[in-house]
């Protein structure tokens, strides 16, 4: 009996074991190249440490200054302002599009034709490279470029539209290229949270003569918030981490009037001048600010998805 | 089969460790020439005066590593490098890296760069035929030369001569030069231009260059501050007038845009630049046929003259700066002798690229000559040019001048556009120069 115990117990352990060492890789891997550089960023942003022409200055200890420096001298809560107001222009209509088309191609009862052709050509856009797409929007529509011709030749416009030098159409045009990119990956994941849930669900709905809103709020929705909210969270963090495509089609500035620069673009200014002490602080807030926002948003949202859960 | 396999395995551990420890033995020292570039310009005169004249010693080969010159990239990428060219073998060793006026001041007094004339080994008589500016510029606090060019880059207005017969009612240079020869004239052939429906420059930056040269004082002062000219501002409220006036095309420098305006169907009078200006960038850019021949037809080439201009300037300018622990010191001086120092070949040069080349006594052999620049329409540009090289004077460079256009120009373009109040474009210049250059004062 004892020996039999025993016999259990040594099995038991050197299969943990065996699992410890399936995963140490990862966690070797991600100490690494995460864990550490996280950890010397934070160091970093508490000293003075840049170079000027073949001259390195620092690093000295300054304490907080770097931060002391970055809310009262940058205006970084403009750049934090731009950032949300690109993120939103381009989630709003993403999410929207991605969850109609979403539906649809997994509708039992439209049955679609021709659904792997859409499903790839809208996944497309996502193939090319963010800084070719840009420099693709950049040309299109700089002031003698193609769409300005186009347009004062069928007689739209007499004068050509100088997109690139307003904020209105900066944004909306970065907005529209983050969309185009970025709609064709959450339809696929929004998708195949959708083909999850169970069909015997709709067809008990469809039976009891639910309509189609009624269907996608009642149950759709509900039981589709865990992906949802992946889908929110990493567009999220991805969009506060906004950086090629505006970095490309303004030329690193952000123009016009900096109204479309990004936090990422701004910490990049201060890596060009190897500026490791304030480009580490900038990401250390940025770190605080995509941390706490995430938490915040799976909070809120989960809380309501766990008392469904219990309740049923 | 795994014997075969065991013994393939242990040939090639065997052959990378062979690899990992003999490469350092086997250095190819001077076997590559490694020369730091931001374009072409330089490759183009290396490859036709040089290599084609079958001065590169059989078995090394050249190796341009060639770096864009925007947002001080250029800069960036050859600091690395030169700060790690102890540790650096074979190809990645620098031997040549060019600088540009903007910044050249950042390497002369630093132990990077190789005094030209006792560690080189180019006598003094062999830069003696260079103007004297060019050489100013390159000397260490110590006065060590630490650095040569090909070219000096006096500038002047670059117009179009069909432009100007529909204007003026002529496109002789002297006549020309005489309408245009103040700020005041020039207004008020801009608002000439304007009515015929041309535009007198191209747009924004165009003649930044003509103020930025004029200005009295460094960009930075002594104690760290960031001074910004009154010449400065005066090209800042010139452009704002000419924008909303819509004497310029709003075009950014280097723009495709701005290049249009040079095109067979431009309508742009006039641009601002020296030598390298002329036949670097405006005439490919003046061709309708990249392909085509450089003749009279081919889109607006040969339908251009030059003259002074309202006010006379200098912009540019490249400097050929041999890399401290060059492993090829021979061949960096037969460069440097080669396409700085030959009269024969920089007189050639100036006949066959236009370019204006940095020996006095070539410049004034070739101003006498028939010379004559097809892109000019035939003009014999050098002339104008003679007086205005000697007496250039860049005694205020600083080693920021690259970012302080850079920044300038972009934060000035808002205020031209009318999305920002003067003061506001100002404020956002300090701002990205601050971000650059964290060690200066507002």
């Amino acid at each position: 009996m004892s020996k039999a115990q025993t016999m259990i117990k040594r099995k038991s352990v050197s299969y943990s074991r065996w699992g410890y060492f399936f995963i140490a890789p990862f966690f070797l891997i991600y100490t690494i190249f995460s864990l550490f550089p996280l950890v010397s960023t934070f160091y970093n942003s508490f000293f003075e440490n840049y170079r000027i022409g073949l001259t390195q200055v620092g690093p000295t200890f300054l304490g907080f200054d770097n931060y002391v420096k970055i809310f009262t001298e940058s205006k970084i809560q403009d750049y934090a302002l731009n950032t949300v107001l690109l993120w939103i222009m381009n989630f709003i209509p993403q999410i929207t599009v991605s969850l109609l088309l979403a539906v649809w191609f997994s509708s039992s009862s439209m049955r679609l034709k021709g659904q792997q052709f859409f499903k790839t050509v809208i996944y497309m856009p996502n193939l090319i490279m963010a800084a070719s797409f840009s420099m693709l929007f950049f040309a299109l529509f700089s002031d003698g470029g193609p769409v300005n011709s186009i347009l004062t030749s069928v007689n739209v416009i007499t004068e050509p539209i100088r997109f690139l030098s307003r904020t209105d159409w900066t944004r909306t045009l970065i907005s529209t290229m983050n969309f185009l990119m970025w709609f064709g990956n959450t339809t696929i994941l929004l998708m195949a949270g959708i083909m999850g849930i169970d069909v015997s669900l709709f067809e008990a709905a469809r039976i009891d003569g639910a309509n189609a809103r009624q269907t996608f709020v009642r149950i759709t929705m509900p039981l589709l918030l865990p992906i949802f909210v992946f889908v929110l969270l990493t567009s999220m963090i991805g969009g506060l981490q906004l950086f090629d495509v505006p970095q490309i089609l303004t030329n690193g500035n952000g123009s016009p009037d900096r109204t479309s620069m990004t936090l990422i673009m701004f910490l990049n200014k201060h890596l060009a001048s190897r500026n490791f002490g304030l480009a580490g602080a900038v990401s250390v807030l940025i770190f605080f600010v995509t941390g706490g926002l995430s938490f915040i948003v799976y909070r809120v949202m989960m809380s309501r998805y766990s008392l469904k859960s219990n309740n049923q | 089969m795994k014997r075969f396999l065991v013994a393939l395995m242990v040939l090639a551990v065997m052959s990378s460790a062979v690899g990992l420890f003999a490469a350092p033995k086997a250095t190819n020292d001077g076997k590559v020439l490694t020369i730091y570039v931001w374009n072409d310009e330089f490759q183009t005169r290396f490859k036709d005066y040089f290599e084609k004249a079958g001065l590169v010693p059989a078995g090394v080969t050249v190796n341009f590593v060639v770096t864009p010159n925007q947002n001080n990239a250029y800069q960036d990428k050859l600091d690395e490098a030169l700060l790690a060219q102890d540790k650096a073998t074979g190809a990645d060793k620098i031997d040549i890296f060019l600088v540009e006026a903007d910044y050249a001041l950042k390497y002369v007094n630093t132990p990077s760069t190789l005094d030209v004339i006792k560690d080189v080994g180019l006598g003094s008589k062999d830069v003696s035929q260079m103007y004297k500016y060019t050489k100013d510029i390159m000397t260490d606090s110590k006065g060590v030369l630490k650095g040569v060019s090909w070219q000096a880059c006096p500038g002047g207005l670059i117009y179009r001569r069909s432009i100007a017969k529909a204007i003026l009612g002529t496109d002789d240079p002297a006549k020309v030069q005489a309408a245009l020869s103040s700020w005041d004239k020039f207004d008020a052939i801009a608002a000439k231009a304007k009515a015929k429906g041309y535009f007198m420059v191209s747009g924004y930056d165009d003649d930044y260059r003509v103020f930025s040269d004029n200005a009295k004082s460094a960009w930075v002062d002594k104690a760290g501050k960031i001074v910004i000219d009154p010449s400065i501002m005066k090209w800042i409220d010139q452009t704002k007038t000419y924008t909303d006036k819509g004497y310029n095309n709003k075009a950014s420098l280097w723009s495709a845009e701005s290049w249009q305006g040079a095109g067979k169907d431009g309508k742009v009078f006039s641009y601002f630049g020296p030598g390298w200006f002329i036949d670097f960038c405006l005439a490919p850019n003046s061709k309708a046929d990249q392909k085509g021949p450089n003749e009279v037809g081919n889109g607006s080439y040969g339908d251009w003259a030059f003259c002074k201009g309202p006010q006379g300037f200098s912009w540019g300018g490249t400097w050929l700066c041999a890399a401290a622990g060059t492993d090829n010191v021979d061949l960096v001086k037969a460069v440097m002798k080669k396409l700085t120092c030959d009269t024969e070949t920089l007189t050639t040069i100036a006949k066959e690229k236009g370019d204006f080349t940095n020996n006095a006594a070539a410049m004034a052999a070739v101003a006498k000559s028939d010379y004559k620049n097809s892109f000019l329409g035939g003009q014999n540009h050098v002339a104008f040019f003679l007086d205005s090289a000697k007496s250039i004077n860049r005694g205020n460079m600083s080693i920021y001048d690259q970012g302080m256009t850079e920044e300038i120009q972009k934060a000035a373009k808002d205020y031209f556009d009318g999305k920002v109040t003067k003061d506001k474009a100002l404020e956002n210049f300090y701002t990205a120069i601050l971000e650059k250059y964290p060690n200066l004062k507002k």
